[in-house]
């Protein structure tokens, strides 16, 4: 079972896995998150404005990202991607998009969706009663947005946004659909190299599990701390 | 754009001898189908049997439960999914290990074992949620009219409990079907596996993921109706499951 582990194989190739791999892990976790809260809080603003059509745009797109798996959306946008670049920029050849920028736009687009459910609930949770006082007082709706409503939103439902950061960090380890070396692709390749699949895919659950593990609990303790009492 | 639109592909014959290219994504949505229902079956037996440690009085049993949710929440779902297909068999006994690698279906069965335990640690958090939002009262008064505790949860709290967490049920169920697209990496031929290699054989990738899209929008539609349905005729007169 066990008796021929070799830990070896894992050492040598720490830097390979962390160095690449979990480096492309981190600033696809990072960037979506960035990327997916503002487009998510301007999605959500949109559906719970009362403009015409645009709720119902918001809405409708929101549902669909959501019924739809992550594996397909990625595919979907890999292809869809180089003929929407050709479109914005009026070439005359479809364009050339890397994987690489192909799943950060992908995976900002998806969370998004997520966000803005997220930021909905938020936005929600603020009583009427202070965007009222913030009219009453003179402020116009992007006052009341940005001074008001959006601070407290954010404040409420940091722990939920955090949350949803940690599965998206594990959701990153199918970019490996596209032979992309993330930490979970960098495992891979070393195991199918060195025919070690047993220890690289141990280790591979194994950070997975501790980063995760630790940012839920931190999360937990967040959660205590900043939760207002009412 | 100027890409090329043919809807016909669909009725044209595909390579892999089954029919046409709408032959290969429908199988693909029966191995969909297929798969979710046999990995929710497997997430709703282990979901619940957690869940219901989690709420017992006894110090081991909740923290083995909790154990338990936390390692298969921690770890992504693809990563889970090569431990059981390419780890597991390595690990077993040598004709043991032998005879999981050359089962015919074996995709199937590691996608609905690894998704199946994946999706029971959220199913957990949820009844052992639902049960806590029962009145103490309830429990008590159980164990007054001289139920034993397994009598108390069977015929008491779970009834309750499942009803109000149908609506978060529902939608670990559309996540479970969202999932088993994560197979397509261990050869599972689920509805984006048939997209991708119809994809692959006929160049035609809009259709083909469109034509994947509306019908993951369709079932999701499907389930949703019929959970609301369910949801309706379990309903208990008088008492609100959706307070």
């Amino acid at each position: 079972m066990f008796s021929d582990f070799d830990f070896g194989v894992i050492w040598r190739a720490l830097p390979y896995l962390f160095k690449e791999g979990m480096t492309f892990t981190l600033t696809l976790t990072a960037v979506a998150t960035v990327g997916g809260v503002m487009l998510g809080t301007v999605i959500a603003l949109l559906r719970l404005s009362s403009l015409p059509v645009l709720p119902k745009l918001a809405a409708g797109y929101v549902n669909v990202m959501r019924a739809l798996p992550l594996v397909l959306v990625i595919f979907l946008f890999y292809f869809l991607m180089p003929y929407v670049g050709q479109w914005a920029l009026r070439t005359s050849q479809p364009i050339q998009v890397g994987a690489l920028s192909s799943t950060i736009i992908t995976f900002t687009l998806f969370e998004a969706a997520y966000f803005a459910e997220i930021m909905r609930a938020g936005i929600q949770s603020i009583p009427h009663g202070q965007v009222a006082a913030g009219y009453a007082i003179g402020l116009t709706y992007r006052q009341v947005m940005s001074y008001v409503v959006l601070p407290q939103a954010f404040r409420n439902m940091l722990p939920v946004i955090f949350t949803q950061t940690i599965v998206l960090f594990q959701d990153t380890s199918l970019v490996y659909v596209l032979s992309i070396t993330d930490f979970l692709g960098a495992a891979s390749k070393v195991a199918q190299r060195d025919g070690r699949l047993t220890e690289m895919y141990l280790f591979a659950a194994a950070v997975y599990f501790l980063i995760s593990f630790t940012a839920s609990m931190l999360v937990k303790r967040l959660q205590a701390r900043i939760s207002i009492v009412r | 754009m100027n890409y090329h639109w043919n809807w016909g592909i669909l009725l044209e014959p595909s390579p892999d001898g089954q029919g046409t290219y709408l032959n290969m994504l429908l199988g693909g949505l029966r191995w969909t189908v297929l798969t979710s229902l046999a990995a929710w079956a497997v997430a709703l037996v282990f979901g619940s049997l957690v869940g219901v440690m989690r709420t017992l009085p006894s110090w081991i049993a909740v923290h083995l439960g909790g154990a338990y949710i936390e390692l298969f929440r921690n770890i992504p779902l693809l990563v889970q999914l090569f431990l059981w297909f390419f780890v597991i068999p390595e690990l077993l006994p040598h004709d043991w290990g032998v005879w999981v690698k050359h089962l015919r279906y074996g995709a199937f069965y590691t996608a609905v074992v690894a998704i199946g335990l994946y999706m029971s640690a959220r199913v957990a958090t949820q009844v052992s949620a639902g049960i806590n939002a029962l009145p103490k009262g309830q429990s008590m008064a159980g164990t007054a009219i001289g139920l034993t505790p397994a009598q108390t949860y069977r015929y008491i709290l779970l009834p309750m409990a499942y009803r109000i967490v149908l609506p978060p049920l529902t939608s670990e169920f559309l996540n479970t079907i969202k999932n088993t697209s994560v197979a397509l990496t261990i050869g599972l031929m689920e509805l984006t596996g048939a997209a991708r290699s119809m994809q692959e054989f006929s160049f035609h990738v809009f259709e083909a993921f469109t034509a994947a899209t509306v019908i993951y929008l369709a079932l999701n539609a499907v389930v949703t109706i019929g959970m609301r349905a369910l949801e309706r005729a379990l309903a208990v007169p008088g008492f609100n499951a959706a307070r």
